[in-house]
């Protein structure tokens, strides 16, 4: 579904990206895992679109997207659910949702997206109770839920998420990311970039591991789980100390 | 059967988009990880980050045996010893010895790699897979073994030697495949018509050879003395071990596992790429090997690439048998010849058991080879008339597949000594 070929891209003279390739398959739960700077949000910005490539490219169910700009790459089905949600906190729950769906709008797909609404309340209970209230009162986890029904408001194929757990309390995280798989049950394919990087390779099918704007790894999930540097690095495992004799 | 179809049957487009993700993470890791990898890189000017497609491989410098004696024993490791769970040690064919690791991830991927060879050569989970390669420092009989075990099937770990035991639990076990070198399982045969133990009664359905170059003669001899459907796969320690490739039962090439393998094939002279399809030394690079990667490592190993569809389903390329190692290439009379291609020749002449050396030896500037071969005991104890005709025979037929001919000497059956590993088909007394 998605291939992405040497993307290349930064700030100003600052290489973020050194050569980075990747690819998604239908249905799937693919995790990019990686320590701050490494460049796992310029990784995302760059596919949808939010920053220019400077090199290599971005193909989308088989087209070139490399040159597309942000919005008809949410029309062709690709969507970004950015980090820190962005929510807009003045106004409600259903206005936020709709506003998810302003690129189906102006192409006049009124239908198509009261169809969608309802599927999103659908996967949601928790918005559709919530759907007068303003996002900035809800709490953190809805908070997150509703960047994510935002996200899918445009009907995308491909939801591309920015660090969904950061911020929330372990138990909300597990929420979050049991609604991850929900989505893949319900059809979606997901890219998703985490630092949590055992709760995202618990999910996930396959993973990437960026360092420094470079894949250094990639494989399975249960090979990256059981990767002694992706121990060391992310998940917290002390293996100089296990080692001591 | 296959054993991994969403990767062994892989549209060739996806799969070279799997190629170039695995190589530029690997070129990444070797880069950060391993001195002589950064120092190649850097001689040549090159920076993993320049890479941009898969044919830019062509550019990176060849890695050679030598390379890895010169870093004996750890150097080429690419991650810390403590990671590594496993030591393993080429079988030092030729010359020193080199050695390489394996983290727990290697050794899960390896064993699914040699499931899918397996698979391929007709085994299941039903099957009786006796092992007779040796267990230890050599690769084959682990390799082998984790594969079998992967598959589900019931492993017999006998290891080699012990011909009258392996025959013993070859009819008392039921065993249904038999893994081993080719030369082995020739002596196992032959050892069993001697014996006069019915192969019709045996259960044995297959054979899966492999660590040692065989021919096409060879596995027809094989395959009708065995009652099996004999399949060839390869790998070498250096490489991974078993598991590099292997064959289908359609017999006509050995898949490449490409997902974790690109292979090239080179002009050993020139070093530049054949043309496709010709004939040439197998260089290989390793896409997801954690402890030990290789970098356009030169096997040595003469093969050619076979990219036709394959009616099994599989789209990895294949490579035909592989005819033989650059260094076990003699040069007789300025003519380019392998052992190989002498076996064959001896298949094909009556009168002669496929058990045979080749003597090479320097007679002033000359080099010399004599060919030995047992002759059948009806012809060794008959009048000199039979056995001159054979030895006429012998050197037309090898005229004919060589351009010239060989002194051929024909000893009694049992002379040439039996190996229970590789087959040593070759006594250069010239390096003596």
């Amino acid at each position: 579904m998605l291939k992405v070929r040497n993307l290349e891209s930064g700030y100003g003279d600052l290489r973020v990206l050194r050569h980075v390739s990747l690819h998604v398959n239908p249905g799937e739960i693919v995790t990019i895992i990686g320590a701050n700077g490494a460049g796992k949000t310029t990784l995302l910005h760059t596919i949808a679109g939010l920053m220019k490539a400077r090199s290599g490219e971005v193909l989308f169910n088989g087209s070139d997207i490399t040159g597309l700009a942000a919005e008809r790459r949410v029309l062709s089905g690709c969507s970004l659910v950015p980090e820190g949600r962005q929510l807009f906190a003045d106004m409600t729950v259903h206005e936020n949702l709709i506003l998810g769906a302003n690129v189906r709008y102006k192409r006049k797909e009124h239908e198509m997206v009261e169809g969608v609404l309802e599927h999103v309340y659908g996967l949601f209970p928790v918005l559709r109770e919530r759907l007068g209230q303003y996002a900035g009162t809800l709490s953190g986890g809805e908070q997150q839920m509703l960047a994510i029904a935002r996200a899918l408001m445009a009907a995308p194929k491909l939801v591309m998420m920015d660090e969904p757990s950061m911020g929330l309390a372990p138990l909300i995280v597990k929420e979050i990311f049991n609604v991850v798989r929900r989505l893949r049950e319900d059809g979606a394919t997901v890219l998703l970039v985490e630092q949590n990087a055992k709760a995202a390779l618990a999910i996930a099918d396959r993973g990437y591991v960026i360092e420094t704007g470079r894949i250094i790894l990639q494989g399975p999930s249960e090979e990256l789980l059981h990767n002694r540097d992706v121990q060391r690095a992310y998940l917290g495992r002390d293996l100089d100390s296990e080692t001591k004799i | 059967m296959i054993w991994e179809p969403e990767y062994e049957t892989m549209a060739r487009e996806d799969l070279e988009q799997l190629q170039l993700e695995r190589l530029e993470a690997v070129l990444s890791r070797v880069y950060m990880h391993v001195p002589f990898y950064r120092r190649q890189f850097d001689d040549a000017g090159i920076e993993p980050d320049d890479f941009r497609s898969l044919s830019d491989l062509g550019n990176l410098p060849f890695t050679t045996k030598n390379d890895l004696r010169k870093n004996y024993p750890y150097g080429m490791f690419a991650v810390p010893l403590r990671d590594v769970v496993r030591v393993h040690s080429s079988s030092g064919t030729t010359g020193a010895a080199t050695v390489v690791g394996y983290t727990e991830n290697d050794i899960k991927r390896w064993s699914g790699l040699v499931a899918r060879v397996l698979t391929a050569g007709g085994v299941t989970k039903d099957d009786v897979v006796q092992i007779a390669f040796g267990y230890g420092l050599f690769t084959g009989g682990f390799g082998l073994h984790y594969g079998a075990e992967r598959i589900g099937a019931s492993v017999i770990p006998i290891s080699s030697g012990n011909t009258k035991r392996q025959i013993q639990i070859l009819e008392d076990f039921k065993s249904t495949a038999l893994v081993c070198t080719p030369s082995y399982a020739m002596l196992l045969a032959d050892t069993m018509y001697e014996m006069g133990v019915d192969v019709n009664a045996l259960s044995l359905k297959y054979g899966l050879f492999g660590a040692e170059p065989w021919s096409e003669a060879m596995r027809n001899e094989l395959q009708s003395k065995l009652n099996i459907i004999a399949t060839d796969n390869y790998g070498l320690s250096e490489v991974m071990g078993p598991g590099v490739a292997g064959e289908c039962l359609e017999r006509k090439g050995l898949h490449i596992n490409e997902d974790h393998f690109i292979i090239e094939v080179i002009d050993p002279e020139t070093l530049k790429p054949v043309v496709p399809g010709e004939v040439g030394e197998l260089v290989i690079t390793t896409l997801t090997k954690e402890a030990f990667p290789v970098i356009r490592y030169r096997t040595r190993d003469l093969t050619r690439l076979i990219t036709d569809e394959c009616p099994c389903g599989r789209t990895f390329n294949r490579i035909e048998k592989v005819r033989g190692r650059t260094d076990d290439m003699l040069i007789i009379k300025g003519v380019n010849v392998f052992p190989s291609q002498i076996e064959r020749v001896l298949f094909e002449v009556e009168g002669t058991e496929p058990h045979y050396q080749i003597i090479v030896e320097r007679k002033g500037a000359l080099d010399v080879a004599t060919v030995l071969v047992e002759a059948t005991e009806e012809i060794f104890f008959d009048e000199m008339k039979l056995q001159k005709g054979l030895i006429d025979r012998i050197n037309k037929a090898l005229v004919h597949e060589l351009g010239i001919g060989m002194d051929v000497k024909l000893v009694e059956k049992k002379t040439i000594e039996r190996t229970e590993g590789k087959a040593v088909r070759v006594i250069d007394k010239r390096k003596m």
